[in-house]
């Protein structure tokens, strides 16, 4: 009895130690098949994507009133970035909570646009309030006023942060 | 553990692809390439791709592209969006792509490291011959960040293609690489040993799993050198030595249950039952639904009975039989969940996607029986991509739903728009037309002040600039000069010369203040070519706006019917590959299932013969005991 279940041991071991098996009854071509469709679709979506972002912009956001503020870490900052608001002429017009990811993401370089208006030509107030941790793990508030000017095309901002300072880029 | 495993054969899968296009410029100009960044670096591929093509598409419509931003940034952004459309598994797209680079009017490096990545796609799809014509066409400079990338893939294409004399020789040249540390002897091993240099590949596989180093990635390979090594000598009968390489296999590491395994059968097979007993009692305590904790849950006992511990192999045989008989319920289950449909509906479920362990998640939550073997499941490579597919279907679902619905608030938007507007417009254009002409009198009024002065720079007229009060007066003069000499009376002469010194007067004005005069009325002349220039601005706004006032609401209907037919054309295709992707899906769980069913079902019959046979013994050697006191 022990020489048998050892020889069926034996067989079972080989085949845990190859690797597993597909799915009989679906073949390879079935499975290349359907994944070159959902490339398909995929490219077809992120086409209507493309064709919308830019309705949205042009509808929503025409160029002679856009507004767009980006949000950057300067390079090498570790401080925990927890929430940030942006108020123009006053009025609270962006407030976002990071998640761990969006953070991980800034700290590599990526940048957030956090708000995208319509605002007229001329000069305008912006608020901009960080709340964080710094690398010691007190809490802290920052709040600094900007002034934007805005004329005929699209107009950027950049918000760049850092543990001490907030910086203003007009571009 | 088994979390471990699956994320090691995604990462050698996948983890290539996804860094290179992420990385971040030295310096950005361009927010926009950013912003795709910011998505890519949170792998929301999808979003990264669309923004990137969008910034793309307007970069490349402008008939100055050197004046905008992302100018500085064009080869990068080509390479990223392509390195994007490859981690989110669009592989035609991202070949198409990286050719159109490779054809268009690049330098050398540039092509060459567009020729790398298609090589590399070529590679990935498991299109071998492709791979290699594709690297053979890498000729000159090649960028000096990816040399060893390049060296490393043109290695392993050859291997792919069977050419393990040469791909040998390019993975020695590579072995001071410290970013390929490991994976480049471990195929060098490989390489050499189906080149039929058995001993010497050995050697470099042997070397592999002494490497020291803090990388995860090296380290899994150093354990799966390791136990492929190990392996090889347990099949050689050489257990000794296989025990001593499957040992060095870590604990904790993704290979470690099967490195277990094998290091019991080791000892078994020298006859040393008490050794083996040490790793199966550790495999046996692990995550049981894993095949090797299955198979050391019989081998423990197995081995307990060749040193005569009947009773407690007795007693093990009983709780292996007890998990067999939980995990065959647990396997009925998920099958028959599976196959009520429920196991598609359990993975899309939106709040286990925030957790990154959300797949071990699955499994824990209570009443999904459909997916306690997802973790097993998921250590296939074609069930990995499976289901990957499937959430992006799920996710272009939800994005073309919530479009339709965009579409519906823009046509809203459009219709208020046009309420507000066309009403208002006829009268503020009759107004403007007014104004208009108006203010194109007054600028060529204005015109004609500057070329009279421009004029009199060269030929001076003061008469240009008396006062209204000097003409004034000098009309009143002239008329009384033109009664004085009708009269022709003798009293006239004296009343002739007071005119003349009235006219001597004025002119003496005129010319000696000629002068200032001229400096002020320029002066004048630059303020109100000011206020000209604020009239102009006001004007210019005052047109944009009224274009920007039709624009908003006209125009759109072309588009917005298509774009709605596109994505309800888009939505059935996604539903329909949905529900296609979704049966294979569950096919490949219900097949793999059943085997692993089939295979418990045969654990649980030798466990209860094995178990019978245990007791029976036992109880004999109780008796022999008793009789021989």
């Amino acid at each position: 009895m022990f020489n048998r279940l050892r020889g069926f041991i034996l067989v079972l071991s080989v085949l845990v130690f190859s690797f597993p098996a597909y799915g009989e009854q679906i073949s390879r071509e079935q499975i290349k098949g359907l994944d070159e469709q959902v490339q398909e679709i995929k490219s077809d979506v992120l086409d209507i994507a493309e064709e919308l972002n830019q309705l949205e912009e042009k509808l929503l956001y025409p160029s002679n009133t856009q507004v767009a503020v980006f949000v950057s870490l300067d390079s090498g900052e570790t401080f925990r970035l927890d929430s940030m608001e942006i108020q123009l002429d006053g009025k609270p017009v962006a407030h976002h909570i990071y998640t761990f990811k969006e953070l991980e993401a800034l700290q590599k370089g990526g940048v957030q646009r956090i708000y995208t208006g319509n605002i007229l030509s001329g000069d305008h107030d912006l608020q901009v309030t960080v709340m964080g941790k710094s690398q010691g793990g007190a809490d802290f508030q920052k709040i600094e006023r900007f002034r934007v000017n805005k004329n005929v095309g699209p107009k950027i901002v950049e918000v760049s942060l850092a543990a001490e300072s907030i910086t203003f880029k007009d571009r | 553990m088994y979390r471990l495993y699956v994320a090691f054969i995604i990462l050698i899968f996948s983890g290539s692809t996804v860094t290179a296009g992420s990385s971040l410029p030295q310096e950005l100009k361009d927010l926009y390439f950013g912003e795709a960044l910011y998505y890519a670096f949170q792998e929301d591929w999808f979003d990264a791709i669309s923004r990137l093509d969008t910034e793309l598409t307007q970069h490349h419509g402008l008939d100055e592209p050197e004046r905008d931003t992302l100018y500085y940034h064009i080869n990068h952004a080509e390479f990223a969006v392509g390195d994007f459309e490859l981690a989110y598994r669009m592989h035609q797209r991202a070949g198409r792509a990286i050719t159109a680079v490779i054809e268009g009017n690049v330098e050398e490096p540039v092509r060459n490291e567009a020729i790398y990545r298609l090589a590399r796609i070529y590679f990935q799809k498991d299109q071998p011959v492709n791979a290699l014509y594709a690297v053979e066409r890498i000729s000159g400079d090649v960028p000096p960040h990816i040399v060893n990338d390049l060296n490393f893939l043109r290695a392993q294409i050859l291997m792919a293609n069977e050419r393990y004399a040469e791909a040998a020789d390019i993975l020695t040249d590579l072995q001071d690489a410290k970013n390929l540390e490991g994976f480049s002897t471990y195929n060098l091993g490989i390489a050499l040993i189906k080149d039929g240099k058995e001993l010497e590949g050995r050697e470099y596989l042997d070397l592999t799993g002494r490497i020291r180093s803090n990388d995860k990635l090296t380290l899994a390979i150093k354990d799966k050198s390791n136990l492929v090594l190990g392996s090889k000598l347990l099949e050689e009968k050489k257990y000794e030595n296989a025990k001593q390489v499957l040992d060095r296999v870590r604990l904790n590491g993704p290979f470690s249950n099967r490195a277990l395994l094998g290091s019991g059968w080791a000892d078994v097979y020298q006859e040393r039952f008490e050794r083996a007993i040490v790793p199966w009692n550790i495999l046996a305590a692990r995550e049981v639904t894993d095949a090797s904790v299955q198979e050391a849950m019989l081998a423990a006992p197995y081995a307990y009975g060749k040193l005569n511990v009947y009773s407690k192999a007795a007693v093990m045989y009983g709780s292996a039989l007890a998990n067999f008989d939980t995990e065959l319920n647990k396997l009925d289950e998920s099958i028959k969940s599976i196959r009520e449909g429920h196991f598609i509906k359990a993975l899309v479920r939106e709040e286990l996607k925030q957790d990154a362990n959300w797949v071990v998640k699955l499994r824990k939550i209570p009443q999904t029986p459909e997916t306690y073997y997802l973790l097993e499941l998921m250590a296939a490579h074609d069930f990995q991509e499976s289901l990957k597919n499937y959430l992006d279907l799920e996710q272009l679902r939800k994005k073309l739903d919530a479009w339709e619905g965009d579409l519906d608030a823009f046509v809203e938007i459009i219709e208020q728009r046009r309420a507000y507007y066309q009403p208002l417009l006829p009268a503020i254009d009759r107004e403007f037309r007014q104004l208009d002409s108006q203010m194109r009198l007054r600028l060529e009024q204005r015109d004609r002040i500057e070329q009279r002065l421009q004029k009199m720079l060269v030929v001076p007229r003061p008469d240009y600039l008396a006062t209204s009060t000097e003409r004034i007066n000098l009309e009143q003069i002239r008329l009384l000069e033109h009664r004085v000499s009708s009269n022709g009376t003798a009293a006239n002469e004296r009343i002739e010369a007071r005119i003349k010194r009235l006219y001597g007067l004025l002119h003496w004005n005129i010319f000696t203040e000629y002068d200032d005069r001229y400096t002020e009325t320029y002066l004048n002349l630059l303020n109100l070519n000011h206020e000209v220039d604020l009239l102009k601005t006001r004007y210019q706004a005052f047109v944009r706006t009224r274009q920007a006032a039709t624009q908003s609401y006209e125009g759109y209907d072309d588009v917005i019917r298509r774009q709605r037919f596109r994505i309800r054309e888009a939505l059935e295709k996604v539903k329909i590959l949905m529900a296609r992707q979704g049966h294979m899906l569950e096919t490949m769980a219900v097949n793999e299932l059943s085997k692993r069913r089939e295979r418990l079902a045969e654990y649980q019959i030798k466990a209860r013969f094995a178990m019978a046979e245990s007791y029976d013994r036992a109880a004999r050697a109780q008796n022999q005991e008793q009789e021989s006191k």
